[in-house]
């Protein structure tokens, strides 16, 4: 029943993710964390800030993890195969027997329709991670990473993956507050 | 068996050196299945990649799929995707269980707090380059149609996003 459920999982957010991998972010949420409950908010953001930060598709990184972690190495073969054999069978069938699909004026409609709709549930996702950052972090600290992030990503330039592995880097090295208050009362002692 | 190591390699390279998800490793395909190995034209290379885009699924899977099929059929293909796929997937799988492991660490506790806002950041500007492209594609007008219909589907009547993208999928052959 577990494979059957990551099977329908991961086909419905492969076969409905259109414009690559990273529009189907949103729909492997729906399907994990809301329907399956497989995992939370904050483990899907972890495994999210961790795929970005790797490298290779997305979509397969995050259908490969969660598989394995609700049905081991099975469950990881199941939902990759779930996620990307069907569209490239029908890439294979399609470029093999007629190659203008592309052209059909329905077909291009189809596409450029479902972009908005991609939009908005990417929209709804990160306001989730907005409004969780805020809960966790207070207005202040989330304010400042944020428009810190936007500047460093958007305006610098700086790669997603590299910003990433660096704070995931200082939130693991960096010194934790109680004993940094201990070792001022220690030096306070001394002086 | 040369052909096989070379499909390999050719999908190897482009899925590890390749960041921020499956369309940025396209460019890194092209250079080798046109440029190093001459699999394909440029020409070839642009059609399967725009019937990649206007089918649905990760892109970086369907490419390595198809050209693998072309140039060394069955197994070629599985060579392909395997070979995009399984590298990145196993630091992944390594990585994260270490992680779970400390999961009650303070420390790794705040990688997550700390992420958020920045993961929060990216998925914005995913979702404006969403709405541009489509303004782009579309027009203003249907775009804001779009949005308005499925954030009221979505949010407020709660249908599941399949019937949605579905939906939205019928509008764009009739309507687009």
């Amino acid at each position: 029943m577990k494979q059957l459920d990551i099977s329908i999982a991961f086909f419905r957010s492969g076969i409905l993710g259109y414009g690559g991998g990273p529009s189907s972010i949103p729909l492997v949420h729906k399907e994990v964390v809301e329907r399956f409950k497989w995992m939370n908010d904050d483990e899907f953001a972890d495994v999210l800030a961790l795929g970005n930060t790797l490298p290779g598709p997305i979509n397969t990184k995050m259908a490969g993890y969660i598989g394995y972690r609700v049905g081991g190495y099975l469950g990881m073969i199941n939902a990759i195969l779930s996620s990307i054999l069907p569209t490239i069978l029908l890439m294979i069938i399609l470029l093999t027997s007629l190659s203008s699909v592309k052209d059909l004026p329905w077909v291009a409609g189809m596409t450029k329709a479902v972009v908005p709709v991609v939009g908005v549930m990417m929209a709804t996702l990160t306001w989730d991670f907005f409004k969780k950052s805020y809960q966790t972090l207070g207005k202040i600290k989330a304010g400042l990473v944020v428009i810190g992030s936007l500047l460093l990503l958007q305006v610098l330039g700086i790669h997603p993956g590299i910003l990433i592995a660096a704070i995931l880097i200082f939130a693991l090295v960096k010194k934790d507050k109680a004993p940094k208050a201990a070792e001022k009362n220690v030096e306070r002692g001394v002086g | 068996m040369m052909l096989y190591w070379h499909i390999f390699l050719a999908f190897f390279i482009p899925g590890i050196v390749g960041y921020g998800g499956g369309p940025s490793s396209i460019p890194l395909v092209e250079n080798e299945v046109v440029g190093h190995y001459g699999w394909m034209t440029v020409q070839e290379f642009s059609e399967v990649l725009a019937l990649g885009n206007a089918l649905p699924g990760p892109i970086a899977t369907k490419m390595a799929g198809y050209i693998g099929y072309e140039v060394g059929g069955v197994i070629g293909s599985v060579i392909g995707v395997f070979a995009t796929v399984a590298p990145s997937l196993i630091l992944m799988i390594v990585l994260l269980g270490i992680l779970y492991k400390y999961k009650e660490s303070p420390r790794v506790k705040r990688m997550t707090t700390y992420i958020r806002p920045t993961i929060a950041v990216l998925l914005g500007v995913m979702t404006f380059n969403f709405f541009f492209t489509s303004y782009h594609n579309s027009g203003v007008l249907q775009t804001v149609f779009l949005i308005a219909a499925s954030l009221l589907l979505l949010e407020k009547f709660k249908v599941h996003p399949a019937y949605v993208i579905v939906g939205s999928l019928a509008y764009g052959a009739l309507f687009l």
